[in-house]
């Protein structure tokens, strides 16, 4: 399962993180990766862009950056 | 006596209020925004405290230094070559583990460091306890709880900046994990064996060969230590990638970090959790909503509008009166000569005409900067990327468009926040369509005269709409055409809403308004007395007179006006800017403009507001005898036809902004060619459109 695959409001955990280095490094300057916990907080109508809520940051991202981020619901 | 200077390294991530907090020390003027990228260039601060001179450099705010953005780029590349005494790191207390990211990367560097628990205040409001003191021994660095909004802790961390100036440093205290301390220490061993000169020490190095820094990689290679480091290093990666079961350097680094920010969080901080939505998640739930999110910001960009024009017209007419009246008297006190004309016609006009419109531009650039500090900025990004995404633009290519309402200097430098070259010369190409506030001034002066009242602030903002739109598919084909490329990723932070700061607010409106006048001052009044001379010189004296003779010898009053009007006219066609119309006016007669609208946009090219200026002096020349109201509405109504009128606003809309903005998009370019393409790209795109709609305006009126 990848990031841009959930509903809104919906919790999980981050599994992985498939792309190259550079966007890695932004990724994770922003607090997003390996073991942390993400909420879905906000969908755009055309589904192009998500906002994602990973401790106490706000991120938005692309739906083609999120299906890089894979997850799984957590306990 | 100011011998002791101390040199400060301000760094943090965006949006914490470092130039905030560089504010309250020292009531500095610095422009504070919610968007990353605000302070791109270097800002300086000198204070004075306790016979020290404290000199504060800000950096552009980073996320992380690992050379992502161009702002990160600049900090590393600071932090890493420049001198300085003390790293001051200002951390935002409600989210103090991304914060402490860069704090742990900070650490590497091995200074003396200085860590401001900034947004205190907001801190206890969400019922965040953090252990400063607690943090202050995990970290090795004195941390120092401080909030730039309400002045609290400033003197605490001035006294701290002093004392930590004073004493010597203490080694730092960033521990990685057992497998990488061992690597470390057998490579600083080798360098002291070796006695390596470097102005860094041996633990930075050795850190920044176990992460595989490129530059330092570099150094070694070029000298013969590198032959025994060589085997030194690839036994260390080999431990490395066994033991964390990954070859990814990187990787390896950036889970120490997390660990580390982790457990220094989990050690010091008390977080009632409380599942109430904050203020901000209130807020968003319904600016940056599925169907009314893009509605609302529409909304408030036309209510913006509306008000630009509404509340900007009621001081236009007395200031307008007033400029009409200082002309009258001039010419009453000098009487009707060379003189007179040049300070009444040309100066005070010219000039006069510009300042008309000062309260739009404010009331404008008070809403954009009210845009910018609240945080509402990053939603709209956010809701526009999508759509720009279509277009071939970048969601942060937002930012610097709508600068470009404002101005487009800024805009062409606020571009700086795209990160892939094509993306940007994409956008810099496009921020013209956004009209700017210089542009405005000319709107309001033919929407005025051409609409009704209660219409204008409608068609204004239909103007602004109608500019943006056709950016974006110029953007559409040239991304097709010229700038094909990959495409940036977009990974945003939405900053928490914050009150904006009446303070700051004042300084970015007031500095804008100053740099207009500042301008009508010096560059318009010169290009004025220009216009002024241009539109008189050269006398004809024999035909004026042939012309006088003719005057004297009519009895008839209303022919005498004639022929004064006929002389005029003469005059003025048969100046040296006369000349320059008729030549141009060819070109410019399928769009259906005079000569002097020709000039006009000639002189335009030079400064948007000298548009106005030059339209107020030649039609103010020509209509002298007319017996309507001298208000420069009135004369533009009179003398020009619907369509021409239509053609010349989106003629204005289109084409090249002015010198000063093209020199900065030469700048930001980075090559001469680029504005040439411009120039051939906007003109053609204008003349095009203005044909359109001139013709389609003829047929639909007639």
């Amino acid at each position: 399962m990848t990031l841009d695959e959930l509903k809104l409001n919906e919790t999980v955990e981050i599994v992985a993180i498939n792309c190259d280095n550079i966007l890695k490094n932004r990724l994770y300057s922003f607090g997003i990766t390996k073991g942390v916990i993400v909420t879905i907080e906000g969908l755009t109508l055309t589904k192009s862009t998500i906002e994602i809520k990973v401790n106490q940051s706000k991120i938005a991202l692309r739906l083609s950056e999120a299906s890089k981020i894979e997850v799984k619901y957590a306990n | 006596m100011q011998t002791n200077v101390i040199t400060i390294a301000l760094v943090g991530q965006p949006n914490v209020g470092k130039s905030m907090l560089i504010n309250s020390l020292s009531n500095a003027r610095l422009k504070v925004g919610n968007f990353s990228g605000v302070t791109v260039a270097k800002e300086e601060v000198f204070l004075e405290y306790k016979n020290y001179q404290i000199q504060i450099i800000d950096l552009p705010g980073a996320y992380s230094l690992n050379n992502y953005t161009l702002e990160e780029k600049v900090t590393k590349e600071f932090l890493d070559n420049s001198p300085y005494d003390i790293i001051l790191n200002v951390l935002d207390s409600t989210n103090l583990q991304r914060n402490l990211l860069l704090t742990s990367e900070l650490l590497a560097l091995d200074k003396k460091m200085i860590i401001a628990l900034n947004m205190s205040d907001e801190a206890e409001k969400e019922s965040i306890f953090i252990d400063e003191i607690q943090l202050s021994k995990i970290l090795g660095k004195p941390c120092i709880k401080t909030s730039a909004a309400k002045k609290i802790g400033i003197k605490n961390l001035l006294d701290e900046i002093v004392n930590k100036f004073e004493n010597e440093k203490l080694p730092t205290k960033l521990f990685f994990s057992d497998v990488i301390e061992e690597e470390i220490e057998t490579i600083i061993k080798l360098l002291n064996e070796c006695n390596y000169k470097t102005n860094q020490t041996y633990r930075q190095l050795a850190i920044k060969l176990l992460k595989e820094d490129k530059q330092t990689y570099k150094l070694f290679s070029e000298d013969p230590i590198w032959i025994k480091l060589q085997p030194i290093l690839n036994e260390a990666f080999k431990h490395l990638y066994i033991h964390f079961g990954t070859k990814n350097i990187e990787d390896i680094f950036n889970d120490e970090k997390f660990a580390f920010a982790k457990g220094a969080v989990t050690e010091t901080v008390k977080q009632d959790s409380s599942k109430e939505k904050t203020l901000t998640e209130k807020f968003d739930s319904f600016l940056i909503h599925k169907f009314f999110g893009l509605p609302i910001f529409l909304f408030l960009m036309w209510g913006l509008f509306q008000l630009t024009f509404e509340i900007g017209n009621i001081p236009m007419d007395l200031i307008d009166a007033f400029f009409a009246s200082i002309i009258n008297n001039t010419k009453q006190i000098l009487g009707e000569n060379q003189l007179s004309s040049i300070i009444g016609d040309g100066i005070i006009a010219g000039v006069g005409s510009v300042i008309l419109f000062l309260p739009n531009i404010v009331i404008l650039f008070f809403g954009i900067a009210l845009l910018e500090t609240t945080g509402y900025m990053s939603r709209v990004a956010f809701l526009l990327d999508g759509f720009f995404h279509k277009f071939g633009l970048h969601g942060k290519s937002f930012i610097p468009l709508v600068t470009g309402f404002g101005c487009s200097v800024p805009a062409y430098m606020a571009a700086r926040t795209l990160k892939n070259e094509k993306d940007r010369l994409l956008t810099l190409f496009i921020i013209g369509f956004m009209s700017c506030g210089a542009r405005l001034p000319i709107y309001v002066l033919f929407v005025g005269a051409f609409f009704g009242e209660h219409n204008a602030g409608n068609v204004l903002f239909l103007i602004y709409i109608c500019g943006a739109i056709l950016g974006l598919f110029a953007a559409k084909i040239l991304k097709i055409v010229v700038f094909k490329s990959e495409d940036e990723p977009f990974v945003m932070e939405m900053p928490k809403y914050r009150l904006p700061s009446f303070k700051l607010i004042w300084h970015t409106v007031s500095n804008q308004a100053m740099m207009y006048l500042k301008k009508a001052g010096t560059y318009i009044l010169a290009a004025s007395l220009l216009i002024w001379f241009a539109s008189n010189y050269p006398k004809h004296l024999d035909i004026e007179e042939s012309f006088n003779k003719k005057i004297e010898l009519t009895t008839n009053e209303e022919e005498k006006l004639n022929l004064q009007n006929e002389l005029s006219l003469y005059n003025l066609e048969n100046s040296y800017l006369g000349y320059i119309g008729k030549f141009s006016e060819p070109l410019f007669r399928p769009l259906g403009f005079d000569w002097k609208m020709s000039v006009a946009l000639e002189t335009g090219l030079a400064a948007k507001e000298i548009v106005v200026s030059t339209l107020s002096i030649l039609y103010g020349l020509g209509g002298e005898n007319d017996e309507t109201s001298d208000s420069l509405i009135e004369k533009i109504k009179n003398n020009i036809p619907f369509a021409s009128a239509m053609s010349f606003i989106v003629f204005i809309m289109i084409y090249l902004p002015c010198l000063a903005a093209s020199m900065v998009f030469v700048k930001e370019a980075g090559n001469w060619k680029y504005l040439w393409y411009l120039f051939i790209f906007t003109t053609s795109t204008a003349w095009i459109m203005s044909f359109f709609t001139y013709n389609i305006t003829k047929l639909l009126i007639s």
